[in-house]
């Protein structure tokens, strides 16, 4: 078997090299990037980057920028996500019932906003939410609400931004959700309705617990995409207005790519992924312990 | 019956409802693309072009050099797709069916790469690249696709299924491991590497966040960086941004609507294993 040993680690060789060399060294100079004030001037000459400690992290922590940023970001965490799980889970129910017509149809149309490219459907979409000409506020007038200024305002251009990840991300999960449906057996529902029970108890009592450990990975699935947050606002609104559509990401992006402050942008990253790994841990812990 | 029937026609309409919501914001793109320049802010609002015109795209080509981008894009996407779909499909095999040292522990460490962001790694990546001479080069975008933890992943759950007396037989015949690979190891994992393929090249098209920051020349744009760049100069050119999403999103679109079946595939093999 020597010779499938040599070619195993032949074949692997190739990938595990890139991915070495582009991922995990990378990682690993992130978090060392993130104790030093490498800035522009060690572009140039990298001696001119010094250990610092936790300075950046101090920094960070006292920065109001930063901490808007955190919000912001949170804010489209914890509202976005459920939200998203949640369209995604009634459309999954209404395509996986069986008095839907063209099934197949419906899913290929929900799904497709997943694939568009984000940039150009920001495009898009930043002037559907145009205050006076755009399509939603003049829906809106139509039944007498609005106009709401979506992107202009600071209250509304986070809400704009989740109306938009909803859209584009439902059909993701959707898909997922309806496979889990399918795969509920049917003679429960038939058992509950015998029991009496109505269309919530039974959707209470079978099809939650059904999907559970299910619904668990697309609601950490969702909440990891979530927290990385960027080209959205990068293309509708700058971060603006008044920092309230700035996420952790942007700040990284703009902290280590236009200012060329890169220690202090390696400890955003870094800091991000101690936040998605607390908000995974969390999320795990919240399903067990509602079981 | 009729409270069925009633129930069967409100489930409908919803599910038609929900597909007009879901198309709108793709339909108006297409529209307000042909609309004739300043169309799109005129009350009561069209929502068909009158007269439609293709100057937005004429312009598009002729001054901006969205054709370059296009051509970029696209050479980023087909690269990166033929070397994700060998480099991971080889790797994705090997970890499934070559015993080799140290296999399962690597594998392992592999997947605790999932759970950490590119972002950590994206700064230093830079410098890499840049120190290689790689910034600003279609190269340096195409690289870091090549080969992903995901891709290595969901070969390998697939070749978990060849069975191993295929792998021996063709050992016993005196088959060398790379015949063994071609013309055995690739007909069976046909499927997931069509899955593989139409992963890669829709991820590859659609990212904007590397390609950003490791491209610096505008002649180097891709699609979404060229466009993205376009939007911040021609904010108020609706007709004309339309026109540019139209041509960003209908080569993805367009393949997806052929090859969905094999996408869906890849999607549940990721969710539902994983």
């Amino acid at each position: 078997m020597r010779g499938e040993g040599r070619a195993g680690w032949g074949f692997a060789a190739p990938a595990l090299f890139l991915i070495v060399t582009c991922f995990f060294l990378p990682v690993a100079g992130g978090l060392l990037l993130s104790l030093t004030d490498f800035d522009i001037y060690a572009i140039a000459s990298p001696d001119a980057a010094r250990f610092v400690g936790l300075t950046n992290y101090e920094r960070l922590v006292a920065d109001p920028v930063f901490r808007k940023a955190l919000f912001n970001t949170l804010y489209f965490v914890v509202v976005g996500g459920p939200l998203s799980v949640a369209v995604s889970l009634a459309a999954a129910l209404l395509l996986a019932s069986k008095l839907a017509r063209f099934p197949g149809l419906y899913r290929s149309i929900y799904f497709a906003p997943v694939v568009t490219t984000l940039v150009a459907v920001a495009v898009v979409w930043r002037y559907l939410y145009h205050p006076r000409y755009g399509l939603l506020n003049l829906a809106l007038g139509a039944v007498g609400l609005g106009p709401i200024d979506w992107l202009g305002d600071p209250r509304w251009a986070m809400p704009g931004i989740i109306l938009l990840a909803v859209w584009k991300n439902f059909g993701y999960n959707m898909l997922i959700l309806i496979a889990g449906l399918q795969r509920i057996p049917e003679e429960l529902y038939e058992a509950a309705a015998l029991d009496g029970a109505g269309w919530w108890a039974r959707f209470r009592h079978v099809t939650l617990p059904g999907l559970g450990p299910m619904l668990l990975f697309v609601s950490v699935l969702t909440m990891l995409g979530n927290f990385q947050l960027f080209a959205e606002p990068y293309v509708m609104t700058q971060g603006g207005p008044l920092r309230s559509t700035t996420t952790l990401v942007m700040l990284m992006y703009e902290e280590g790519f236009r200012w060329w402050r890169m220690g202090h942008a390696a400890s955003i990253a870094c800091l991000l992924f101690v936040i998605m790994l607390a908000g995974t841990l969390l999320q795990l812990r919240l399903q067990r312990e509602s079981r | 019956m009729s409270g069925r029937r009633a129930q069967s026609v409100a489930l409908n309409l919803a599910l038609a409802g929900g597909a007009l919501l879901t198309l709108a914001p793709l339909l108006w793109m297409v529209s307000a693309s042909f609309m004739p320049a300043g169309q799109t802010n005129t009350l009561p609002p069209r929502l068909l072009p009158d007269p439609a015109v293709t100057d937005h795209y004429r312009a598009l080509f002729a001054r901006l050099h969205l054709a370059r981008a296009f051509a970029n894009s696209t050479a980023i996407a087909l690269t990166a797709t033929a070397f994700s779909v060998l480099i991971n499909g080889m790797a994705g095999f090997a970890f499934a069916k070559l015993r080799f040292a140290g296999r399962d522990r690597i594998f392992r460490l592999l997947l605790i790469g999932l759970v950490i962001p590119v972002q950590v790694g994206m700064l230093p990546l830079f410098l890499l690249f840049k120190s290689l001479g790689l910034a600003n080069t279609l190269a340096g975008v195409v690289i870091p696709s090549c080969a992903t933890i995901f891709g290595i992943f969901m070969v390998r759950q697939y070749a978990l299924g060849i069975p191993d007396e295929m792998l021996d037989a063709a050992r016993i015949d005196g088959a060398s491991e790379t015949r063994i690979f071609l013309s055995i190891a690739v007909p069976q994992l046909k499927p997931i590497l069509v899955t593989l393929a139409v992963f890669t090249f829709l991820s590859t098209w659609n990212d904007f966040l590397w390609p950003l920051v490791i491209l610096s020349d505008d002649a180097k744009y891709t699609l979404p960086v060229a466009l993205a760049s376009l939007s911040g100069e021609h904010v108020q050119d609706t007709e004309l941004m339309m026109a540019g999403a139209v041509l960003t999103v209908i080569p993805v679109l367009v393949m997806f609507v052929i090859l969905q079946r094999h996408y869906v595939r890849g999607l549940l093999a990721g969710g539902i294993k994983g």
